[in-house]
């Protein structure tokens, strides 16, 4: 598939008065046509740093950027405005204007791109009724609620039919609910329109929910990449796992030093079979659930659990056979835990 | 004594405070408020920073804020009557008070710039703005509120100033209360005088406020 951003070896440091923050240190990416693509980090990680280099907000301190093989470090100031016209961005808080209209801000970019003014109010008005937002043309930012804002915000990014949306942390200020829906709207725009997607997020759920594939930046660095599955199912870096069992060095597992832990991993078992109270009566011996995260998407659970079996070796084998048979994905977490 | 002539000065006084105070308000945002803009684009970390140009700036303006009015009055009297062709009444006092009040204006003009939010600006460069349009639509634009409130400011510091030009004849309310009110101890001119400065920056202030309540978009319900 043809990559539309590449970014090699990309470093960023930022100098300050008695103090250097190496924010990226040598990162290198590349994202295709059409993809979700999700980086995931801890705060402070250096996934917000990233996502500005991929439109010069930032300037990398070395390294390239290159967005359809174009290099933007070698374009003159008026082409890289071109360029950053054709790479949309969605903010944590939504940046919108706050003495516009709902209409004049999805008109906005129209302006700088000089759109004739009807023909921007025709296209600001298509894509208010594609968020859903039609009746709400004439209001202003501050009478709407968060949810509401970042899909102005969406349209507002439409606007130019760019090819490619950064989203940083486009869902962090808003609950869960309203993320969700959110985040339904952006995969509708990019099976839609075909326009790739980055997502910059510090939640796993985020990332579970709408992302083919996936960086793990951990302190500046880039800890692990592959499609969600991969990484969602084995993830091999330290950094993955903390984030994949997020909350997970919390203190309950202390106690569990020693015991045998499985990870469960749902990804096609039907919502409606209870997989684990049937475990449990198949082979007459409780299992403690340590940590349960799933949800029903169409009827099929997705998600996961962590169970802590029974001392009995037999046992504990038995409920990793039945598992197995239920065609789930089991993980021990011996080394994991402690 | 409250003689038509007397009261005909009064009206006259009045109209030439409100002349000048607008005229040299004018004309100090004219200088005042792209040195503003000046001072917030060139800024480190501004939208276009340049160390030379936002430090010259600076010193500059911070200078010119230091000299007391009434001193600057006196200092640039030959260039006054220069530009005017003398060095008293109404029309020769919008000199000092323009150049007093541009960098106290460029200073407003730069803390109600700075109020925007610097989101709001990544905004606009993500979408390929420059920096002329991220500067008329976005700083000047999301700012206006901010803009009016510090243009009624300096609308009332300024009619202060142009009370204070009255010792050195610069006409209007200020020069009559000092004439007739101080020199000749007729303390009801005086009283009307500063009863009628009151007032008009009563007005002034009344009509910014509603100016800016009326534009402000960010007030909900």
């Amino acid at each position: 598939m043809e990559t539309v951003i590449q970014i090699q070896d990309v470093t960023k440091t930022f100098v300050g008065k008695d103090n250097r923050v190496e924010a990226l240190k040598g990162i290198s990416l590349e994202i295709h046509k059409g993809e979700i693509y999700g980086i995931i980090g801890m705060s402070g990680a250096g996934k917000s740093t990233l996502v500005r280099c991929l439109n010069f907000l930032e300037r990398p301190t070395s390294g390239t950027v290159l967005i359809e093989g174009k290099d933007l470090s070698a374009m003159s100031d008026g082409e890289l405005r071109r360029t950053r016209t054709q790479i949309s961005m969605i903010f944590q808080h939504f940046n919108l204007l706050m003495q516009r209209t709902v209409i004049d801000n999805v008109c906005f970019p129209l302006e700088i791109t000089k759109v004739p003014r009807k023909q921007a109010l025709e296209r600001a008005r298509e894509l208010l009724s594609i968020v859903g937002l039609s009746e709400k043309e004439q209001a202003y930012p501050a009478q709407l609620s968060g949810g509401q804002k970042q899909r102005v915000a969406i349209a507002r990014a439409l606007a130019t039919n760019p090819k490619m949306l950064l989203c940083d942390e486009a869902t962090s200020a808003l609950d869960p609910t309203t993320t969700r829906a959110i985040l339904a709207l952006l995969k509708e725009i990019n099976e839609k329109y075909g326009i790739t997607v980055v997502i910059i997020t510090h939640e796993m759920t985020v990332v579970q929910e709408i992302c083919s594939h996936v960086a793990i930046i951990d302190e500046g660095e880039l800890a692990e990449t592959g499609t969600v599955t991969e990484v969602f199912q084995r993830p091999k870096s330290k950094a993955a796992r903390k984030l994949v069992f997020q909350g997970e060095d919390a203190q309950p597992h202390m106690e569990m030093k020693g015991k045998r832990c499985i990870r469960i991993v749902f990804t096609s078992n039907s919502s409606f079979e209870p997989v684990i109270a049937n475990m449990v009566l198949a082979c007459k011996a409780p299992v403690n659930i340590l940590l349960a995260d799933t949800r029903d998407i169409g009827g099929v659970a997705h998600g996961q659990m962590i169970l802590q079996l029974p001392e009995d070796n037999q046992t504990a084998e038995n409920m990793i056979q039945y598992l197995k048979t239920r065609k789930l994905e089991v993980e021990e977490l011996d080394h994991y835990v402690g | 004594m409250w003689d038509s002539q007397t009261i005909l000065m009064i009206v006259e006084g009045t109209g030439a405070t409100l002349y000048m105070t607008l005229v040299s308000t004018l004309i100090a945002y004219l200088l005042g408020l792209p040195v503003g803009i000046l001072l917030v684009v060139s800024a480190p970390g501004g939208l276009k920073p340049m160390k030379a140009l936002y430090k010259a700036l600076d010193v500059v303006v911070n200078i010119l804020r230091s000299i007391p009015f009434l001193i600057l009055l006196m200092l640039i009297i030959p260039f006054t009557r220069f530009i005017v062709g003398r060095s008293y009444g109404a029309t020769a006092t919008i000199v000092p008070l323009a150049i007093a009040a541009a960098p106290f204006v460029a200073r407003l003009v730069e803390s109600s710039l700075l109020e925007v939010d610097h989101g709001v600006i990544e905004a606009a460069q993500s979408m390929g703005a420059s920096p002329g349009t991220i500067i008329w639509k976005v700083l000047l634009a999301e700012a206006r509120v901010s803009l009016i409130v510090g243009g009624t400011i300096s609308l009332g510091t300024i009619l202060g100033y142009s009370a204070m030009a009255g010792v050195v004849g610069g006409g209007g309310l200020g020069d009559i209360a000092i004439r007739y009110g101080y020199h000749r101890y007729q303390a009801d001119i005086m009283i009307v005088t500063v009863i009628l400065l009151v007032a008009l920056v009563q007005i002034l202030q009344m009509i910014g406020t509603k100016l800016s309540r009326k534009l402000d978009r960010r007030i909900t319900g």
